[in-house]
C-alpha cells in the first residue's frame, strides 16, 4: 500500500533521514522504532507532505505522491496523528473532530463522528469543551479520533504513548489494534519500542536516519541487538 | 456633559473604523503571523474607488461594490504576488514586504486617481440627530451599524461554518491544520481577501465624514495596528474593543487637550502597551495542558 524508496529529508544542512526504504502492506501494523532524533518524525512528516524531501519516492496505492500537497494526500487516504497530539486547543472537541473530516462529505461525517464517539466515549461527554482543556490522554484520543474522521486507509501514528500513563498507553494501542481489525493499515512510530513491536506485524529500527534492522515484530522484540539497544533489557 | 457626549459619539465613529482595520490585521496575523501594513491601503481603496466610480456616473451602491471588489482583488494579489513567493521567510521579512506593498499601492493610487482630497455624499442626509443635547450625524450611525454588521458576519462565519473553523484551526495550529487536509495557503488567501473587503467597507462608510485621499492609508494602518496591539494582537474581540477605545481616547484628547496632538494618542497607546501590557487587554493567557 505504501512504499518509500531512498527517502532523504532534513533541516537546512542537517540531514535527518538519509535514504530510507520501507514498505507497508494493506492491513498491516508496521512499527518504526528508534531513539530520539533517529528521524522517525521527519519520515512521517515527509510521508504526509508537511516536511520537504530532498530525494526519494513515496508511492501510495501504486502512484507517486511526493509531489502532492498535504491536503491532496489526506484526500487520497493518508491521515496522521502527529507527535505531541497537536489538537486545535481553542476549538471544541467536536469541532476538532469535524475538521478532521474537512476533505469528506457531510453525510459521511455524521456516521464517522458516531463511530469515533463509540470508540472513545469520553470525547462524546466533552464534545462541547475546548480541546485545550482535556487531559493528555484525552487529547491523544481526540487526535486519533480526528485522524479517523478523514476515513483514512493508512494511519500514521507519531508517538501516541508520549507522556501518557501506562494504562492510557494500553488503551490507545488497543484502539489501534481494533481499528486494524476494521481494515485500517497502520504505520506506528514509537520510542516505546516494546509496546509498539508487541502489537506490530513487522517493524523497522531507525538509527540516525537509516534503517538498521527490519523484521517481524516478535522477531525484533527477541533480537538481542535490538533488545540491548532499544529495550534496555 | 453635552460636550463629553459629543466627543464620545465622534470617538466611537472613528473608533469603529480603527476596529475594522484592527480586525483585518487580526485575521491575517492569525492565519500567518504576518502583520499586514498594507491594511490601511484597503481602506483608502474603498473610499477612492467609490469616489471615482460615483464621479464616473455609477450609483453609490454599485460604486461601493466595485470598490470592495477592487480591494479584495488587491488583497488576493498581495498574497499571491508578494506573500506566497516569500513563503518560509521570517515574519519580519514578510512584514517589510507588506510595507513595500503599501508604498506601491499608494503610488499607483496617486497615479490612477489624483492627489486631491475627496468626499462622498452622506448615505442618508446630513441633518444631525439630537441625542441628549449632543448631535450625531446619520452617517455615524451608518459607520457604527456597518461595523457591527461586519463583526457579526465575521463572528458567524468563524463560529458557524466549517470553512471559518478551518481558519481558526489554522490560526491555532498550522501543522495540524495541514495534516487534517486544510489547504493553509488557501486559508491565508481567504484572510487577505476578507481583510481587503473589511478595509474597503470601512473606507466607504467613513469617507462622507472624514474625506479621503491616496495617502490616508498609512495613518489608518498605524492606528489600526495600535488598536490591535491595545486589544491584544490576534484577538478579534480585542481588536474591536481596542479600536473603539483608541477612537474614544483620540476624540477626548482632541476635545479636552488639543486637536494638534490627536494623532499622537495612537503612538502613546503603542508605547504604553509595550511598556505596561505587552499582551494587550485580551492577550493570550489561555491555559493549555501539554
Amino acid at each position: 500500500m505504501l512504499r518509500v524508496e531512498g527517502l532523504r529529508s532534513g533541516y537546512g544542512r542537517i540531514e535527518a533521514v538519509k535514504g530510507v526504504d520501507l514498505e507497508v502492506a494493506a492491513g498491516e501494523i508496521v512499527a518504526l522504532v528508534g531513539a530520539n532524533g533517529a528521524g522517525k518524525t521527519t519520515l512521517l512528516r515527509a510521508i504526509s507532505g508537511v516536511q520537504p524531501i530532498t530525494a526519494g519516492r513515496i508511492v501510495f496505492d501504486g502512484a507517486s505522491i511526493e509531489a502532492l500537497l498535504p491536503h491532496a494526500r489526506v484526500a487520497r487516504g493518508i491521515a496522521q496523528v502527529p507527535e505531541g497530539r497537536q489538537v486545535f486547543a481553542p476549538l471544541t472537541v467536536e469541532d476538532n473532530l469535524r475538521l478532521g473530516a474537512f476533505r469528506r462529505g457531510r453525510a459521511e461525517t455524521e456516521t464517522t463522528l458516531a463511530e469515533v464517539y463509540a470508540l472513545f466515549p469520553v470525547l462524546a461527554e466533552k464534545r462541547a469543551l475546548p480541546a485545550g482543556g482535556l487531559s493528555g490522554g484525552q487529547q491523544q484520543m481526540l487526535s486519533v479520533g480526528r485522524a479517523m474522521m478523514a476515513r483514512p486507509r493508512l494511519l500514521l501514528l507519531d508517538e501516541p504513548s508520549m507522556g501518557l500513563a501506562p494504562l492510557l498507553v494500553d488503551q490507545i494501542l488497543e484502539a489501534v489494534v481494533r481499528l486494524r481489525a476494521q481494515g485500517l493499515t497502520v504505520l506506528l512510530v514509537e520510542q516505546n519500542a516494546s509496546a509498539a513491536l508487541a502489537i506490530a506485524d513487522r517493524g523497522y529500527v531507525l538509527e540516525t536516519g537509516r534503517i538498521a534492522h527490519a523484521g517481524a515484530g516478535r522477531a525484533l522484540l527477541d533480537d538481542p541487538r535490538v533488545r540491548e539497544a532499544y529495550l534496555g533489557i | 456633559m453635552d460636550q463629553l457626549l459629543q466627543f464620545v459619539f465622534s470617538g466611537l465613529t472613528v473608533g469603529a473604523v480603527y476596529a475594522l482595520v484592527a480586525l483585518g490585521f487580526t485575521l491575517i496575523y492569525n492565519a500567518s503571523d504576518v502583520i499586514n501594513f498594507a491594511q490601511g491601503e484597503f481602506v483608502m481603496l474603498g473610499g477612492m474607488v467609490t469616489v471615482f466610480a460615483v464621479a464616473a456616473g455609477m450609483p453609490l451602491p454599485l460604486a461601493a461594490l466595485v470598490a470592495i471588489a477592487v480591494a479584495v482583488a488587491t488583497g488576493l494579489a498581495l498574497h499571491r504576488l508578494a506573500i506566497e513567493p516569500a513563503r518560509g521567510a521570517s515574519a519580519v521579512t514578510l512584514i517589510i514586504v507588506t510595507i513595500g506593498a503599501s508604498i506601491l499601492i499608494r503610488g499607483l493610487a496617486q497615479m490612477v486617481f489624483d492627489r486631491q482630497f475627496h468626499a462622498l455624499p452622506a448615505f442618508t442626509g446630513e441633518e444631525p440627530i439630537r441625542v441628549l443635547g449632543a448631535s450625531i450625524l446619520p452617517q455615524s450611525l451608518w459607520v457604527l451599524g456597518g461595523a457591527a454588521a461586519i463583526v457579526l458576519a465575521l463572528w458567524l462565519f468563524m463560529e458557524r461554518t466549517l470553512l471559518g473553523k478551518a481558519v481558526r484551526a489554522t490560526a491555532a495550529n498550522r501543522l495540524a491544520a495541514r495534516l487534517v487536509g486544510i489547504d493553509t495557503t488557501l486559508v491565508l488567501a481567504l484572510a487577505f481577501g476578507i481583510s481587503g473587503a473589511i478595509g474597503a467597507i470601512a473606507g466607504i462608510l467613513i469617507t462622507p465624514i472624514t474625506l479621503t485621499s491616496f495617502a490616508v492609508g498609512t495613518l489608518l494602518a498605524l492606528k489600526g495596528f495600535a488598536a490591535a496591539m491595545l486589544g491584544g494582537m490576534g484577538n478579534p474581540v480585542g481588536a474591536v474593543v481596542g479600536g473603539l477605545a483608541l477612537g474614544l481616547l483620540e476624540s477626548l484628547a482632541a476635545g479636552f487637550i488639543s486637536s494638534t496632538y490627536k494623532d499622537a494618542v495612537a503612538f502613546l497607546v503603542i508605547l504604553g502597551v509595550l511598556f505596561v501590557l505587552p499582551q494587550g487587554l485580551f492577550g493570550r493567557r489561555a491555559v493549555e495542558r501539554v
